[in-house]
C-alpha cells in the first residue's frame, strides 16, 4: 500500500480509484501487537516470581509441593493441543471444514485436561494449607499459573464460538482469520507455560 | 478519620455488599452542595436534551459512531470535562494551603484533604490528558496519513467509551462512598486493606483497570493504523512529525499499560483475596510494587508529552511558513526519548536505597534525555529562524511552551542528581518541577492543539480576543502558582500536607494561591472562547478547508472533513504533502466521484462499557451478584458482537458528489 506505483509521476496527487483494500488487513498485525502487550503480563508476573519466588514466610517450598510427574503430564496435554491446533489450521488450508471442526473439538478437550489438572492441582496445594495467602512465594506461584489457566479458560470459550461460526458460516476469509488469531494466541500459551514449566516448576526443584 | 464501620469488610450484605446510607457523605456540606449543584445541571441537560428530542442525534450519531472524527471530539470533550473537576480539587487544594497556618485547620479535614489530593493526581493524568492526547491522535492521525479512518473502527469506539466509564466511575466515587486517600500512585502497604479498608483505593483500582482496558486497545489500534494505513507514497520518512510521535506514544502506550494492569491487579489480589505481594508480613515487598508502578509511571509521562512534541512542530512549521529544520533528527530525537523512557523509572525513587551505581545509572539515562529533547527545542528555534512568523494563538501557545518546558526540563535534571534528589524529594520543587512540565508541555501543547485543529473540527476559527486572554492569564498563573513551590520546596516543604506551623511561608502559598486564581480566570477564558465562536460561527467561518496555509494532508480536505475524509485516496510526494500539492498547482478533482467502503455504527462499544461500569461498582461495594452478572454479560454481548459479520456499507456515489460538489461552490464563493 505504501509502494508508489512506477506509473505515477511527480505530479500525480490522487488514485484515479479506490485501492481495493484487503478486508482484516490490519488484523493480523493489531492481534500481534495486542499479543505482545500480553506477553507483558507475564513478564510482570514472571519478575514478580522471580523477585518473590523464595519469600517462603517459614512455609512450604516447590520442593515440598510440586509433583513433577504430573505436571508433566500437564504439559503433554497442552503441548498435544498446540499440534492439534497446527491440524486445524492445516485442514483449514485445504479447506476442510469437517475435519477442522475435529481438530479443534480435540484441541478444545486436551486444552479442556490442561485445566482439569491444574485445577486439581490447586485444589491439592490448598487443602494441604499452601493455598495463595501462605506466603509471597505461593502468591506469586498462584497468580503467574492461574492467569496462564485463565487464558487457557478464555481460549477455549472463544475456540468454542468459533467452532460454532464455523458451523454456520463455513471457513469463509472473515472465519479462517478469526481462526488464525486464535492460533496465535494458543501457541503463544503454549510458549508461555514452557516458560512456566521451565522457570517455576523445574527451577523450583533445584532451589 | 476513622472509617465508619459500614465500610469494613467484615460487614457485607448479600444484597447491598458494603453499601449502606451511610456511605453516602451527608455530614459533608461541601461534597452536598456540588452534589446539588451536579444533579441540577444533570437533569437540566437531560431535561434539554429531551425536550429538544436530541437523544436519537446523539445515539446515531455520536454514542455509536465508529467515525475516527467524532470519537476524537469525544475525547476531548471527556478531557475539558474532566478538567474542571480536577481543576476544582486543585484551587481546593490551593486555598487550604493558603489558610491553615498559624493552628488554623483551613476548611478541609484530612479525610476529605487527602481524597482531593489523590482524586486531583489521577484524574489530571488520567482522564484529562489522556483523554486530550489520545483524542488528538483519534482526530488527526488518519487524516494527516490520508486514510479514510483507523484499522479498527469498532476496537476506536469501544476503547472511548471504556476510557468514559472509567472518569464515570472516578465522579461516582464523590458522592457514593469516597475516592482513595493514598496519592495518585496508591503506594502499599498505605493502600492494602488494613490500612485503607475503605472503597476509596477500590474505587481507584476499578477506575484505572477499565479505563485501561481502553487506552491499550487504543493504542494497538493506532500502531496498525500508522503502520498500514498511510496513502500510497507515504513511507515512513514522509510522515508528518505528528503522526511520527503518535506512533512513539502508541508503542509506549501497548508496552508500559499491561505493566500498570498487572501491578493494579497485584493490589487489588492482596485487597481481596488476602495474597502477600505487597505485604509487610508473609514475605511480601512493597517496594516491588513502587518499582513496577514506575516502570509504567514513567513512560506514562513520554505517552503525553511526545504526541505534544508532535503538535509543536506541526504548529511552528506551520506559523513560520517554513518545512521544519532538521526533520530527521526529531524523528531520532523522539525514537531515542522512546526507549529511554524505559530506562529511567529509578529517578522517582532514589530514595529506596538501590546503593551508589544503582543510583548513578539511572541518574546518568535521566540526564541523558535532555540531549534529544534539547535537540527538538533546538529544531523549533532554528525553524522559526528566518520564518516569517505569524503570531497567532498556537504559535503563542508553542512559543510560552518552549520557555516554560525549558525552566521545567533544567529543574528535571537538577532532581536527577541523586544526592540533590535526597534533599528534594517528596517535596514541593518536585511537585513544582513537574507541574512544569506537565502544564508548560502537555496542557499548553493541548491548547495549542485545539486552537490549530478547531477549524478544521467545526469549519470555524476560535475568537483569539478571549483566546489571548485565556493565554496570558493561563502563562501568568502558571508561574505565579508554581513559582512559589520551588522555593517553598527548596526550603524543605514537603508535598501533600494539609495544615503548617511555620507563619513565614505563608506569603508563598498565598502567591501560588492568586496563580491558581488567575488559572481559573484563564479556564473561564477558555469556555468563554468557545461560546464566543460558536455564537459568532458565521464570522468566523473558513470555507477553504486550510485556514492557516498548512502543510499537511488534514488541510487539503474541507472542514469539517466529510465522513470519508478525502473523495480521493491522496498520492504522497513529500513530507509536507499539502504543502508540496499547492507548490505544484494541484487542482482538486470536481469529476469522477466513486461510491465509498466505510465501516458501519455499531452499539456494542457503549453496551459494553456499561456493563464495565456495573461490574466495576459490584467490585467496589462488594456486590458480588452484580459483579457476577456483569461479567457474564460482558462476555455474552462480545460473543454476540462477533455474531455480527456485516460491518461495512458504501457511502453511493450520489452523496460523495452531493458532498464534493457543495464544498466546489463554498470554494469558488470564498475565491469569488
Amino acid at each position: 500500500m505504501n509502494e508508489l506505483p512506477v506509473d505515477f509521476d511527480r505530479d500525480t496527487f490522487q488514485l484515479p480509484e479506490e485501492p481495493h483494500h484487503p478486508e482484516g488487513s490490519s488484523t493480523m498485525l493489531g492481534f500481534w501487537l495486542y499479543l505482545m502487550s500480553d506477553c507483558l503480563i507475564f513478564a510482570m508476573l514472571f519478575a514478580t516470581y522471580g523477585v518473590l519466588g523464595t519469600s517462603y514466610a517459614g512455609g512450604p517450598g516447590p520442593k515440598e509441593l510440586f509433583e513433577l510427574p504430573l505436571v508433566a503430564l500437564n504439559t503433554a496435554m497442552l503441548l498435544f493441543s498446540s499440534i492439534t491446533y497446527g491440524f486445524a489450521m492445516l485442514a483449514m488450508t485445504d479447506g476442510k471444514k469437517g475435519a477442522t471442526q475435529g481438530w479443534l473439538a480435540i484441541t478444545g478437550l486436551f486444552g479442556l485436561a490442561f485445566l482439569g489438572i491444574e485445577m486439581y492441582e490447586f485444589a491439592h496445594l490448598i487443602m494441604e494449607g499452601a493455598g495463595p495467602q501462605r506466603s509471597a512465594f505461593l502468591s506469586s506461584f498462584f497468580i503467574l499459573v492461574g492467569t496462564h489457566g485463565l487464558h487457557v479458560t478464555f481460549g477455549i470459550i472463544w475456540l468454542v464460538t468459533l467452532m460454532v461460526q464455523v458451523q454456520q458460516k463455513g471457513l469463509i476469509a472473515a472465519n479462517q482469520r478469526r481462526l488464525m488469531c486464535l492460533s496465535l494466541f494458543w501457541h503463544f500459551l503454549d510458549v508461555i507455560w514452557i516458560g512456566v514449566f521451565t522457570f517455576v516448576y523445574l527451577m523450583g526443584m533445584l532451589r | 478519620m476513622a472509617q465508619p464501620d459500614s465500610l469494613s469488610p467484615l460487614n457485607v450484605s448479600p444484597i447491598f455488599g458494603r453499601f449502606t446510607l451511610d456511605a453516602l457523605p451527608l455530614h459533608e456540606p461541601i461534597v452536598v452542595t456540588t452534589f446539588a449543584v451536579v444533579a441540577l445541571g444533570g437533569a437540566a441537560l437531560i431535561a434539554a436534551l429531551t425536550y429538544f428530542k436530541l437523544w436519537g442525534y446523539l445515539w446515531k450519531e455520536w454514542f455509536t459512531t465508529v467515525d475516527h472524527k467524532k470519537i476524537g471530539i469525544m475525547y476531548m470533550i471527556l478531557g475539558i470535562i474532566m478538567l474542571l473537576r480536577g481543576f476544582a480539587d486543585a484551587i481546593m487544594m490551593r486555598l487550604q494551603q493558603a489558610m491553615a497556618f498559624g493552628g488554623s485547620e483551613g476548611y478541609l479535614n484530612a479525610h476529605h484533604y487527602d481524597q482531593i489530593f489523590t482524586a486531583h493526581g489521577v484524574i489530571m493524568i488520567f482522564f484529562v490528558a489522556m483523554p486530550i492526547v489520545t483524542g488528538l491522535m483519534n482526530y488527526v492521525v488518519p487524516l494527516q496519513i490520508g486514510a479514510r479512518d483507523v484499522s479498527f473502527p469498532f476496537l476506536n469506539n469501544f476503547s472511548f467509551w471504556m476510557t468514559a466509564a472509567g472518569a464515570a466511575i472516578v465522579m461516582m466515587s464523590l458522592f457514593v462512598g469516597e475516592f482513595s486517600q493514598t496519592g495518585w500512585l496508591a503506594m502499599p502497604p498505605l493502600s492494602g486493606i488494613s490500612y485503607s479498608p475503605g472503597v476509596g483505593v477500590d474505587y481507584y483500582i476499578w477506575a484505572l483497570q477499565i479505563a485501561g482496558v481502553g487506552t491499550l486497545l487504543s493504542g494497538v489500534n493506532l500502531i496498525a493504523t500508522i503502520v498500514k494505513m498511510r496513502a500510497p507514497g507515504m513511507r515512513m520518512m514522509k510522515m508528518p512529525i505528528f503522526c511520527w510521535t503518535a506512533l512513539c506514544t502508541n508503542i509506549l502506550i501497548v508496552a508500559a499499560f499491561p505493566v500498570l494492569t498487572a501491578v493494579l491487579a497485584l493490589l487489588s489480589l492482596d485487597r481481596y483475596v488476602g495474597t502477600a505481594f505487597f505485604t509487610n508480613t508473609l514475605g511480601g515487598n512493597p517496594m516491588m510494587y513502587v518499582n513496577l508502578i514506575w516502570i509504567w509511571g514513567h513512560p506514562e509521562v513520554y505517552i503525553l508529552i511526545l504526541p505534544m512534541f508532535g503538535v509543536f512542530s506541526e504548529v511552528v512549521s506551520t506559523f513560520s511558513g517554513k518545512r521544519l529544520f532538521g526533520y530527521t533528527s526529531m524523528v531520532y530525537a523522539t525514537l531515542v526519548i522512546t526507549i529511554l523512557a524505559y530506562l529511567v523509572w529509578l529517578h522517582h525513587f532514589f530514595t529506596m536505597g538501590s546503593g551508589a551505581s544503582v543510583n548513578s545509572f539511572f541518574g546518568i539515562t535521566t540526564m541523558i534525555i535532555s540531549i534529544p529533547t534539547g535537540a527538538k527545542i533546538f529544531n523549533w528555534l532554528f525553524t522559526m529562524y528566518r520564518g516569517r512568523v505569524r503570531f497567532e494563538l498556537p504559535m503563542m501557545w508553542a512559543i510560552a511552551f518552549m520557555i516554560t518546558f525549558t525552566l521545567g526540563g533544567m529543574t528535571g535534571v537538577l532532581l536527577a542528581v541523586p544526592p540533590a534528589d535526597f534533599v528534594l524529594h517528596n517535596s514541593l520543587f518536585l511537585v513544582a518541577h513537574f507541574h512544569n512540565v506537565i502544564i508548560g508541555g502537555v496542557l499548553f501543547g493541548a491548547f495549542a492543539a485545539i486552537n490549530y485543529w478547531w477549524p478544521k473540527a467545526f469549519g470555524f476559527k476560535l475568537d483569539t480576543k478571549w483566546g489571548k486572554r485565556s493565554f496570558w492569564l493561563w502563562v501568568v498563573g502558571f508561574y505565579f502558582a508554581f513559582m512559589p513551590l520551588y522555593v517553598l520546596g527548596l526550603m524543605g516543604v514537603t508535598r501533600r500536607l494539609r495544615t503548617f506551623d511555620d507563619p513565614s511561608l505563608q506569603i508563598w502559598f498565598l502567591i501560588a494561591g492568586f496563580g491558581a486564581f488567575l488559572v481559573a480566570l484563564g479556564i473561564a477564558a477558555m469556555l468563554m472562547q468557545f461560546f464566543v465562536s460558536v455564537r459568532d460561527r458565521k464570522q468566523l467561518v473558513d470555507t477553504t478547508g486550510d485556514p492557516w496555509n498548512g502543510r499537511t494532508l488534514e488541510w487539503a480536505t474541507s472542514s469539517p472533513p466529510p465522513d470519508y475524509n478525502f473523495a480521493f485516496t491522496p498520492v504522497v510526494h513529500d513530507s509536507d504533502a499539502w504543502w508540496d500539492m499547492k507548490a505544484r498547482g494541484y487542482k482538486r478533482p470536481e469529476h469522477g466521484f466513486a461510491a465509498i467502503h466505510m465501516p458501519s455504527n455499531t452499539a456494542a462499544g457503549i453496551i459494553l462499557a456499561g456493563l464495565s461500569v456495573a461490574f466495576g461498582v459490584g467490585m467496589i461495594w462488594y456486590l458480588w451478584w452484580l459483579a457476577g452478572l456483569s461479567f457474564l454479560g460482558i462476555i455474552a454481548v462480545s460473543i454476540a458482537h462477533t455474531f455480527n459479520y456485516k460491518r461495512d456499507f458504501y457511502i453511493p456515489k450520489e452523496e460523495v458528489v452531493a458532498q464534493e460538489e457543495g464544498r466546489t461552490r463554498l470554494l469558488s464563493e470564498a475565491v469569488a
